[in-house]
This record gives structure tokens, C-alpha cells and sequence, in this order.
């Protein structure tokens, strides 16, 4: 017995296309472009329409600032590949740019020796910065909350603690993260042989547990959705204001499988708990290592949750 | 226990696949059918099986709590029981339990009248759980190649299998599931606030936001808003590809890759036309 599952969109309509709400706000309309265009491959799974796009003067200096961090390190890279082209796409995976040996401490470096690595972190934590008063004002502009911009910050303190709160607080910036395929790589082999196995962090294991948790609700709630979509489970917000058939459905399902359900509304709370403790647990687990802590394993031990012999 | 008040009239009979009216039964908010009791029959036996382990074992700490697979001189033979016999039943129950509650779910999808797309879903992750403790222990020719149930065991697992094939970090597959979580995760994150900022304005008093104010916000912030069907139908795939790959970059070590990792990336550097330069 053939029955429809929603999988990709089969039929697309396609009017003119949304130039977005503005609130009256007049630099909203100045600074959003003016034209926008479909693709009709993103419609089979999404939205086919592209566009438009807000600048504004944050959008302006976050662009800026991830532009000039890929820059240099592109440069870094050029650099160290002789200029080749065919050196450069052959060892790009290899190639690096690291922050300045432990000498240095927290002053600044020669140019190549690290120099332009803590130039581009600069550039980088500009853009964050900027990128995040972007999510804030964008939200107020929009009348909405700022669940992004908060959800953001979290992200942000995994950044910072990486390479600007934990390189201070051990007293050297040589203990930021390069910028490399491989090289980032190693150092997070490396971080985790140094400070006897990360896994016996509980921080780490919390993040880890947050960021599969993750991926479990989003399969579950994605599935949940588009399996009430065709009672409209799809429009989320009206659903939460005026409960109907799919919702119910929705709910009743984890209830008869799990024992409980969550709300249409609440179900995006776990969703953003879940996500947003990842980094922020992650974080502390990174700032501890090395600081509080020198070696998971002795420290689980003393704990109570690593074998002592 | 109590009903929610519209549950009333959802439950209706029918929609069962084995058993006919037999198991159509709800327990307080539980649905049972047929499936429901394979699936408690089986983790209970499994559970009981887990603490009997315990109990023959060094510790009743939670934290080290261990029920090992047999060593790999067993082979793909059956081991003693508490040499990893154990193991062996726990993990026959753990599939027959998942498969029950998967097959559960897609009768609890057909008496509501929805989509398969949660039991699919979990058919996912059993997949990735039976990579791990069946099909690569069959592979590689014996059942210790299992992970440990364990708390702090199978991180140890994981820890020295990962080291086995030195920075684990360097499996391609192992790369692609790692961003897809993260990605994941990030587009979890937007999604959950998007509908709560949406819901929950920031200045008291407004009124709720639409979904116009949704897809302007991220058109406004990237260029682009996959809609509030799309996005759903992005998270699913990038969460069932998180679980997808990471089957594959652990049932592919030792299997058809049994050197370090690092090593596999020679064929790029070597590719004819830079080798030389």
C-alpha cells in the first residue's frame, strides 16, 4: 500500500520573490540589497529563493575581519608553498600557520615566527565579534528575541577560550590552536596525550554527550516534523499558537513510544540547550586542561572513576 | 495514568503489522503491541544480564562497571559466559531490543497516520551500533573486536582503537562525521532559537513573530533561509549523516585500511602531476 512520505518538495510554485520585513525601519530597507533569484534546485529540498542579502556596517566589519584572518593565513600558506601553484594545492592539507613558539610568552612576535598568526587571530576575533553584534541588532531591528545571538555567545566562549582566555591564562600564546588542516589536527591529538586522555575530562565527556544528544534530537525532531507535515507540522509557529492535529500527532507519538513529549515550542528549547551546552561545556573542559588540571586520568583516579592499579 | 485531553480520540485500534488486535494496548501512556513486548522482553533480559555481569565482576562502582566482549583467541565462536559469553547475549538482546522498538514505532506511526521518518531515523543509528559490535567484529574475523558496555570501558575503546591506527584524527571518514556533528549542532542551535525568537519577542508586549520575520532574519544575516520545511528536512539528513559516517571511518580501520591513518593521505601527495615538483 503506496502512501506519500514527505522526502523532497515534487512540485514548486514560484511567485515573486519575499523582499522581507523591515518594521518601518528605514536603514533596514537602505541596507538590504534590492533584487533576489530562485534556484530550483534548492526548492527540491528548501527554499528555492536566493536572496537578498543585509549588510549594514557590522556585516561590513565581520566581513572584513574573516576576510583579512583567511587572507593572511592564505598568504602564510602561499609563503611557505614558494609561491608554486602546484606546491601550494599539493601540500595545502600540510601546510600551516602557527602561533609563536613558548619564547615569546605573551608579547608579540617576529612576523614569521608566529607574528602574523596572532595578526589574523585578531582579525578573526574582530569578525566574531562583529558577526555577534550583527545576529544582536539584526534581531531587535526584526522585533524577535535573541536566542541567536546568545546561542552564538556560546559558540564564541569555545573560540576564545581556544586561543585567547586559555593561551593567557597558561601565559603564551604558543598554546593556541594553528591554522591547518593536519596541523589543527595535531594539536588536538597532541592536547589530549599531554593532559593525560581527554576523555577521563568530564567536561569533555558532557560535550561530547550534548553534541551527539544534538544529532539525536535533531533526527528526532526533524523526523517528527516532516512526518506531521502533511497536517501542516511544518508551520511551527502556528502550530504553537493554535495547536492542531499535527502537533497532536506529533506529541502523541513520543508519548506512546518514550512515555513523554515535549511542546511544540518546548521541543526547541531542548533543541537549543542541547546545542548550546555543547561549546559551553566544552569550553570549560578546554580552559581547565592544563590550568586546574594536568592529567585527566590521575585526576579520574583520585575521583573515583579510573581503575588505580 | 492520566490521558493528555486530546488523546482520547487518537486512540483508536488498528494499524499493528503482527499480532492483529492481540497486543493493541496502551500501558498508562505507553503503547505496547507485539513489538512493545519483544522489546521490553529483550531489554529486560539484556539489563538483568548486565548487572549478573556486575555482580560477577571487580567493582560495582557505576563509573567502571565493564561487561567485556570474549578475547579475540574466541574468534567468532561462542565464549564462556563470563568470558565474554556475556557479551555476546547482552548484544544479541541490545539488537533484538532496538529492532522491536524501531518496528514499535512504525506501528505507533500507522495507527497516528504520519510518515515513517522516526523509525528510518533509528534505523540509522541501529546500523551505526550494529557496524560497531557485529558486522566489523565479523570482518575482522572475531567477536573482541567489539567495544566494552561500559562507562569509562568503551571510552577506553574507543581511546586505543583510535591509537591502533595512530592519529584517528587523519581518517576521511572519520573527518566527515566529526563535521557533520558539529554542523549539526550548529544548525540545531539556529533552528531552536530562530523559533523561540520568533515566539518570544524581546520587547514585552509584542505580538509573536511570523514566519516572514524567520526567513528575513537569515536572508538579512546570510543571504539565504532554507524554510521551515526545508530545515527540518536539513537537520535530519545532516544528523543521520553524522551517525552514517561514523559507521563507515570505524568499520573501514582494520578492514581495508590497517596502517596509521596519516599514511592514507600519501595518494594525494603523490598524485603524478606534483610529486616531482
Amino acid at each position: 500500500m503506496p502512501e506519500y512520505q514527505n522526502i523532497f518538495t515534487a512540485v514548486q510554485v514560484q511567485g515573486p520573490p519575499e523582499m522581507g520585513v523591515s518594521e518601518g525601519d528605514l536603514t533596514t530597507d537602505f541596507e538590504r540589497s534590492k533584487k533576489a533569484g530562485f534556484s530550483t534546485l534548492a526548492g527540491i529540498f528548501g527554499n528555492a529563493q536566493i536572496g537578498p542579502v543585509h549588510l549594514g556596517p557590522y556585516g561590513l566589519v565581520a566581513v572584513i575581519g574573516f576576510a583579512a584572518w583567511f587572507f593572511i593565513i592564505g598568504m602564510a600558506f602561499w609563503d611557505q608553498a614558494d609561491y608554486s601553484p602546484g606546491i601550494f594545492l599539493r601540500d595545502l592539507f600540510w601546510l600551516s600557520l602557527d602561533p609563536p613558539p613558548a619564547d615569546y610568552g605573551l608579547g608579540f612576535a617576529p612576523l614569521d615566527e608566529g607574528g602574523w598568526w596572532l595578526i589574523s587571530s585578531f582579525f578573526f576575533g574582530v569578525g566574531c565579534i562583529a558577526w555577534w553584534i550583527r545576529t544582536y541588532t539584526r534581531a531587535t531591528a526584526l522585533g524577535m528575541g535573541h536566542h541567536v545571538s546568545w546561542a552564538f555567545a556560546a559558540l564564541l566562549w569555545l573560540i576564545f577560550v581556544l586561543n585567547f582566555f586559555r593561551p593567557i591564562a597558561m601565559g603564551s600564546w604558543s598554546e593556541g590552536v594553528p591554522y591547518g588542516v593536519f596541523s589543527h589536527l595535531d594539536w588536538t591529538n597532541l592536547f589530549s596525550i599531554t593532559y593525560g586522555n581527554l576523555f577521563y575530562n568530564p567536561f569533555h565527556a558532557l560535550s561530547i554527550a550534548f553534541l551527539y544528544g544534538s544529532a539525536l534530537l535533531f533526527a528526532m525532531h526533524g523526523a517528527t516534523i516532516l512526518a506531521v507535515s502533511r497536517f501542516g507540522g511544518d508551520r511551527e509557529l502556528e502550530q504553537i499558537v493554535d495547536r492542531g492535529t499535527a502537533t497532536e500527532r506529533a506529541a502523541l507519538f513520543w508519548r506512546w513510544t518514550m512515555g513523554f513529549n515535549a511542546t511544540m515550542e518546548g521541543i526547541h528549547r531542548w533543541a537549543w540547550w542541547f546545542a548550546v551546552l555543547t561549546p559551553l561545556t566544552g569550553g570549560i573542559g578546554i580552559l581547565l586542561t592544563g590550568t586546574v588540571v594536568d592529567n585527566w586520568f590521575a585526576w579520574a583516579q583520585i575521583h573515583g572513576y579510573a581503575p588505580v592499579n | 495514568m492520566a490521558q493528555l485531553s486530546f488523546e482520547r480520540k487518537y486512540r483508536v485500534r488498528g494499524g499493528t503489522l503482527v499480532g492483529g488486535d492481540l497486543f493493541d494496548f496502551w500501558v498508562g501512556p505507553f503503547y505496547v503491541g507485539f513489538f512493545g513486548v519483544v522489546t521490553f522482553f529483550f531489554s529486560a533480559l539484556g539489563t538483568i544480564l548486565i548487572f549478573y555481569g556486575a555482580s560477577q565482576g571487580p567493582t560495582w562502582n557505576p563509573w567502571l562497571i565493564s561487561i567485556n566482549p570474549p578475547s579475540l583467541e574466541v574468534g567468532l565462536g561462542a565464549a564462556p559466559l563470563l568470558e565474554g559469553g556475556l557479551w555476546q547475549i547482552i548484544t544479541i538482546c541490545a539488537v533484538f531490543a532496538f529492532v522491536g522498538w524501531m518496528m514499535r514505532e512504525v506501528e505507533i506511526c500507522r495507527k497516528l497516520g504520519i510518515g515513517y521518518h522516526v523509525p528510518f531515523a533509528f534505523g540509522v543509528a541501529i546500523f551505526a551500533y550494529v557496524t560497531l559490535v557485529i558486522i566489523r567484529p565479523v570482518l575482522m574475523g572475531a567477536w573482541g573486536h567489539g567495544f566494552p558496555y561500559g562507562i569509562f570501558s568503551h571510552l577506553d575503546w574507543v581511546n586505543n582503537v583510535g591509537y591502533a591506527y595512530g592519529n584517528f584524527h587523519y581518517n576521511p571518514a572519520h573527518m566527515v562525521a566529526i563535521s557533520f556533528f558539529w554542523i549539526t549542532a550548529l544548525a540545531l542551535a539556529l533552528h531552536g532559537s530562530l523559533i523561540l525568537s520568533a515566539m518570544n519577542p524581546a520587547r514585552k508586549g509584542d505580538v509573536v513573530r511570523s514566519p516572514d520575520h524567520e526567513d528575513t532574519y537569515f536572508r538579512d544575516l546570510i543571504g539565504y533561509s532554507i524554510g521551515p520545511l526545508g530545515i527540518h528536512r536539513l537537520g535530519l539528513f545532516l544528523a543521520l549523516m553524522a551517525g552514517f559516517w561514523s559507521a563507515v571511518c570505524i568499520v573501514i580501520s582494520g578492514t581495508i585500511w590497517f596502517e596509521e591513518w596519516i599514511v592514507w593521505w600519501d595518494w594525494y601527495y603523490e598524485l603524478p602531476w606534483w610529486v616531482n615538483l
